[in-house]
């Protein structure tokens, strides 16, 4: 598979910023957040610049002359935090798009995000651009021409825009207009974007972890005074500079035209755009079916809705004139069919129907939560071992069938998330000594929360709860990747004697007391 | 792995993935540089914009033409709008530079040309010769010139037409 050896790549990578910066503050399970507070950066030293910048022709290269020496110590610095942030989310936003390649996060139900997260990055790419101009250096003119020679080979301009660079004749009008571009059509034009861009998902953070952004930051301003952003000479329309130092991050664009013609460069950027666009559709992949409420089960309480990392529940009054106020639906369009439902709902109780079969308010039709409650029961009597252990995994992680020996045996899910807490309790009580749950790596779901809606469950955070009756001793939760085996047989060979010595202790005190 | 719970340590391993990040940054924000231009090398840059001439006359409309126009539409004479195409020709020291048929902008081939050509050039002294042709009407080119030029290196040299005065050379814009 093609995949395989790009995964293989990120988790690696994942691994190493799991050393050290713990799962927590992992940059990597933080792209996001860690792009919007770039943007912050972005923004406010933006503002502070805006102030002495001259928007003319004629004032902007002094008065960024001024901003970066005159005032160095203050302004200076904010236009170098300016630009390494820009810098920074550059690397941030490939990182994002490389890691859900990688973990296959951009087909199925994820399209609309993949799809309208694309554009985002042309978008930021062209607000760097703007921004450039607006120093009106020699690396500005040489920006403009080649930004007009593009332009100019779209139908619509037709050779006029790049003659505004050459003839003498470039007025203020133009230089506004793109200072307008850069300081709010394009950030507002952007702002949609990522606001579309996660149209799609609930419970949306934009702070990464405060350790997190502290460290940026910090970084950030060292670079700033080690490194300060400075500006090339004036531009001059009369000569082309011999030399530039361009920023390769938003303009490596710009030196293929010295090789290409401007039309290769419009097939090519579009051409990968479309590609990448057309990603989800190029690799397919098969969704499972939806959730499914079953109105006769469903009070209406509304955890699912809480839950679910896509936001395709929604609460609305009640339709089939139960007693209960409220009711929940499934959007199909939504839908990631992660289960994570079907593990919230205070109805997917093992215990309620002993006999029968076990019905709940919402469920999945691949793996019903009645079935896994088979699964869980008849695995655990399959067991013969001295010790039996359980456990729990989902798709995406670890393949729980390789953990599988004498006294270990697994059921897989869907993903961690969807396993009702009371589950574990009924494991325990059928006769398994210890149960373990294994899911994506700890705060790096497949489903976005299913790890650590479970963690928080059993943790007593998050409805519904681990019961305090379930003994913790003999539950373990170990987030694992694929790559990830090793460690987690180690992990389990500990959980092993650790429920050998539970045992050991439980049939003492027993003897005692007989 | 698991994550490393000492905080020195870890905060050192964070200092080195933080300092790999901004070294990426320090780097690919000013580098490599792009060379533009030789030591040596110049631009000459050729930008201006241009209608053809249009490529009929006017003409009077006969008696019998008019009266199949509405009352309203019967102007003595009719204007077709359609323009030429603009045939550039450049010679540098003899040898072709830059040559272009532009047909005329417009769904109705009525708008003008923009022409944009820039190409580096060694620095000195040169012969330049630009011909254009502007109306389907003359037979060869209707506009020409031949100059000596100096161009120093790093110059761009922007040659420039004007339909009252021809082309001009300009050899310094600010």
């Amino acid at each position: 598979m093609l995949v395989n050896p790009v995964k293989r790549a990120y988790l690696a990578l994942e691994s190493w910023f799991n050393i050290s910066f713990g799962t927590e503050w992992n940059p990597l399970y933080h792209l996001g957040t860690l792009s919007f507070f770039l943007f912050w950066v972005i923004l406010v030293s933006g503002i502070y610049l805006f102030i002495p910048f001259h928007g003319s022709l004629a004032g902007a290269h002094a008065s960024v002359e001024y901003i970066t020496h005159d005032q160095w110590y203050a302004a200076g610095i904010m236009r170098s935090l300016h630009r390494y942030a820009s810098d920074a989310v550059i690397i941030t936003v490939l990182l994002h798009m490389f890691k859900e390649i990688a973990s296959g996060r951009y087909r199925g139900f994820r399209w609309f995000s993949w799809v309208t997260g694309i554009p985002n990055l042309w978008m930021i790419v062209t607000i760097g651009i703007t921004g450039y101009w607006l120093v009106w250096d020699q690396l500005a003119q040489y920006i403009a021409i080649g930004s007009a020679r593009l332009m100019d080979a779209l139908p619509i301009f037709s050779g006029a825009m790049t003659r505004n660079f050459v003839s003498g004749e470039m007025t203020d009008r133009f230089f506004i207009l793109i200072e307008f571009l850069h300081l709010l059509g394009q950030p507002m034009l952007l702002v949609f974007m990522l606001w579309l861009h996660v149209k799609r998902l609930s419970n949306v953070d934009i702070n990464p972890p405060r350790g997190l952004a502290m460290g940026t930051f910090i970084a950030l301003l060292a670079l700033s005074l080690i490194k300060p952003a400075i500006s090339h000479a004036p531009a001059n329309l009369s000569t082309m500079p011999q030399v530039l130092n361009i920023d390769w991050f938003y303009l490596n664009i710009y030196p293929l035209l010295e090789y290409w013609p401007e039309a290769n460069i419009w097939i090519l950027t579009t051409g990968l755009t479309f590609l990448l666009m057309m990603l989800p559709w190029l690799i397919p992949k098969k969704d499972g079916p939806i959730a499914v409420v079953d109105l006769d089960h469903c009070n209406g309480c509304g955890i699912c809705f809480d839950d679910c990392p896509f936001d395709a529940i929604t609460v609305q009054a009640r339709t089939d004139g139960a007693r209960f106020d409220q009711e929940v639906i499934v959007n199909p369009e939504l839908c990631g069919a992660c289960g994570i439902c079907a593990g919230s709902c205070p109805a997917s109780n093992p215990f309620r129907t002993s006999g029968g079969v076990l019905k709940t308010g919402i469920d999945m039709p691949q793996l019903p939560v009645d079935e896994m409650r088979t699964l869980t029961r008849e695995t655990i009597a399959a067991m013969d071992g001295d010790i039996k252990i359980l456990v729990f995994g989902c798709e995406h992680g670890l393949n729980v069938k390789r953990l599988d020996s004498d006294d270990t045996r697994s059921v897989r899910l869907i993903c961690s998330g969807m396993l009702p807490p009371t589950l574990v309790e009924y494991a325990l009580k059928q006769g398994a000594d210890g149960v373990m749950v294994t899911g994506c790596r700890q705060n790096d779901c497949y489903f976005r929360f299913g790890n650590r809606w479970i963690k928080n469950r059993f943790e007593g955070k998050r409805k519904p709860i681990l019961r305090g009756r379930a003994n913790r001793n003999r539950i373990r939760l170990h987030g694992a990747a694929e790559t990830d085996q090793k460690e987690i047989e180690k992990d389990l060979s500990d959980f092993r004697t650790q429920l050998t010595r539970l045992n050991q202790a439980a049939e003492s005190a027993s003897d005692g007391t007989g | 792995m698991a994550e490393i719970n000492n905080k020195p340590i870890r905060y050192l391993l964070q200092a080195i993935n933080y300092s790999v990040f901004m070294g990426l940054i320090w780097y690919f924000a000013t580098a490599p540089s792009v060379q533009l231009l030789a030591e040596d090398e110049a631009v000459i840059t050729i930008a201006f914009a241009h209608a053809g001439e249009i490529r009929e006359p006017c003409r009077k409309l006969s008696s019998e033409e008019l009266a199949k126009l509405a009352p309203n539409m019967r102007k003595p004479e009719a204007c077709p709008r359609e323009r030429s195409a603009v045939t550039i020709e450049t010679l540098l020291d003899g040898m072709p530079l830059y040559s272009a048929s532009l047909p005329p902008a417009g769904l109705f081939g009525d708008g003008g040309v923009d022409v944009y050509y820039s190409k580096k050039i060694p620095a000195g002294e040169h012969q330049l010769t630009l011909k254009m042709n502007d109306s389907v009407r003359i037979k060869g080119f209707n506009h020409r010139l031949e100059q000596q030029i100096k161009i120093e290196p790093a110059q761009i040299l922007l040659v420039d037409f004007d339909p009252r005065h021809g082309f001009m050379i300009r050899e310094g814009l600010n």
